[in-house]
């Protein structure tokens, strides 16, 4: 670029980027294949471009809607101990606390099923028109907000971790027996670490505010 | 991985501040001072915003009021045959333990207290290390503040434990194990302190940092 020597004051704002953590500014150049751009000071990254990404991630997303909705159905896991048995979905573990406790419910649910749901479900709408090259979809923008205000909301891997503790305690207790929902639950841990991984914000924001013109 | 300025040319690294802008926190696009919301994404833009701190600590207090009643009220109602056992957190972890499950009682005793502890200690000090202006080991405050954002949503573990737990075991007479009170403070002390974590804004951390010559650790 020919604006290598102009001091950052003088370049226009769309030739800029700014650390969203540390505020420091950057002359914006765009990382070539293999690289990632990250700030210097803080070491947040700030552009992290990957060949196909889009199509990656709209795949990603779609598996996770499919075994999010899949893992909520079928049964999860399934105890018996001295001929009494009981199985239990994701959903009903979600909504183990009852009676006054039912708002901790809905918190838990949402944590678990409905926020990566929903998240996969954002990313699906406003990725699939920019992957296709079209104009963004209605509210894309928004869209796109909300689901990265979701992102540290979303907690199937930090419940992974919990139903290996629980299985732990138990074991002694009880024969217990893993249903169709637990390895569903499994890979869709996979995949939604794998969409946070790929995803490139600032390429969305990018695209989304200079769609392409077909 | 490239840093971002030009490699070659040590400039100093000014924040939009300094170069009267206002930066989106959420999307990256720097706008003249001034400008009320981004204009690509709609967020509200602050360049310093010296009342997050307040809300840092009003958080960060209804966290740490919620932390109480939940490691002193029980976790868990176990009932079985012959007893009934309400155990707290600690309790729970310790009986863990007696039983030879170290790895479990730890992981518990980790994401229960140890994390949570850690973070109500980490946010009070960024907070003051901002009102003090504190204008050393910057690197180092702003590291401690992306594990304090990343680690605490990994407290809900026990949450999850319970939940899954008082949900699978409903044996009838046999055994039952349910939720007990602590649960609900628990969830809101690891909810509010994740909020407190999300209100500090971290761009404060650097500010006093401008003449500081020598920054630019480029590879």
């Amino acid at each position: 670029m020919d604006h290598a020597a102009t001091p950052l004051a003088d370049l226009p704002l769309d030739e800029l980027i700014v650390c969203p953590q540390c505020d420091a500014t950057y002359r914006l150049r765009r990382p070539g294949h293999g690289e990632r751009a990250t700030c210097s000071r803080c070491h947040t990254p700030l552009i992290t471009p990957r060949r196909n990404a889009g199509l990656q991630i709209i795949a990603v997303s779609l598996a996770a809607f499919v075994l999010i909705i899949g893992a909520t159905i079928f049964p999860f896991l399934r105890i018996d101990a001295a001929g009494t048995s009981n199985a239990v979905s994701i959903l009903d573990a979600a909504l183990a606390f009852g009676g006054p406790m039912i708002l901790l419910s809905l918190i838990t649910a949402a944590l678990i099923v409905f926020i990566p749901l929903m998240r996969a479900m954002l990313t699906l709408y406003v990725l699939i028109p920019v992957v296709l090259d079209r104009p963004p979809a209605r509210h894309a923008i928004t869209a796109f907000r909300i689901s990265e205000g979701l992102r540290p909301w979303s907690m199937a891997e930090v419940f992974a971790i919990g139903c290996a503790v629980a299985l732990v305690k138990v074991v002694d207790l009880a024969d217990v027996e893993f249903g169709p929902a637990f390895y569903m639950f499994g890979a869709l841990v996979l995949l939604i670490i794998a969409q946070d991984r790929f995803l490139c914000k600032w390429s969305v924001w990018q695209s989304l505010e200079h769609p392409k013109k077909s | 991985m490239v840093g971002m300025a030009v490699s070659g040319t040590p400039e100093k690294i000014l924040s939009a501040r300094e170069l009267g802008l206002v930066a989106c926190t959420r999307c990256a696009k720097p706008w003249p001072l001034g400008t009320p919301t981004c204009g690509r994404c709609g967020h509200r833009l602050t360049s310093r915003d010296r009342m997050s701190l307040q809300r840092v600590w009003a958080l960060w207090l209804v966290g740490l009021m919620c932390y109480i009643p939940a490691n002193i009220y029980p976790m868990l109602k176990t009932r079985t045959l012959f007893q009934v056992d309400e155990s707290t957190i600690i309790g729970g972890a310790v009986e863990l333990a007696q039983y030879g499950n170290w790895g479990i009682a730890f992981i518990i005793l980790f994401a229960s207290v140890a994390i949570p502890l850690g973070k109500f200690l980490a946010v009070a000090f960024l907070a003051l290390s901002v009102q003090r202006g504190l204008t050393t080991s910057q690197r180092q405050r702003h590291f401690l503040y992306e594990v304090v954002e990343y680690i605490g949503r990994w407290s809900m573990i026990d949450i999850f434990v319970v939940a899954i737990l008082s949900s699978l075991v409903q044996l009838k007479t046999l055994a039952t194990i349910n939720p007990g009170t602590a649960s609900v403070f628990f969830a809101l002390s690891v909810i509010f302190t994740m909020l407190a974590a999300q209100a500090f804004d971290s761009r404060m951390i650097w500010d006093a940092q401008a003449k500081d010559e020598g920054s630019n650790h480029n590879d």
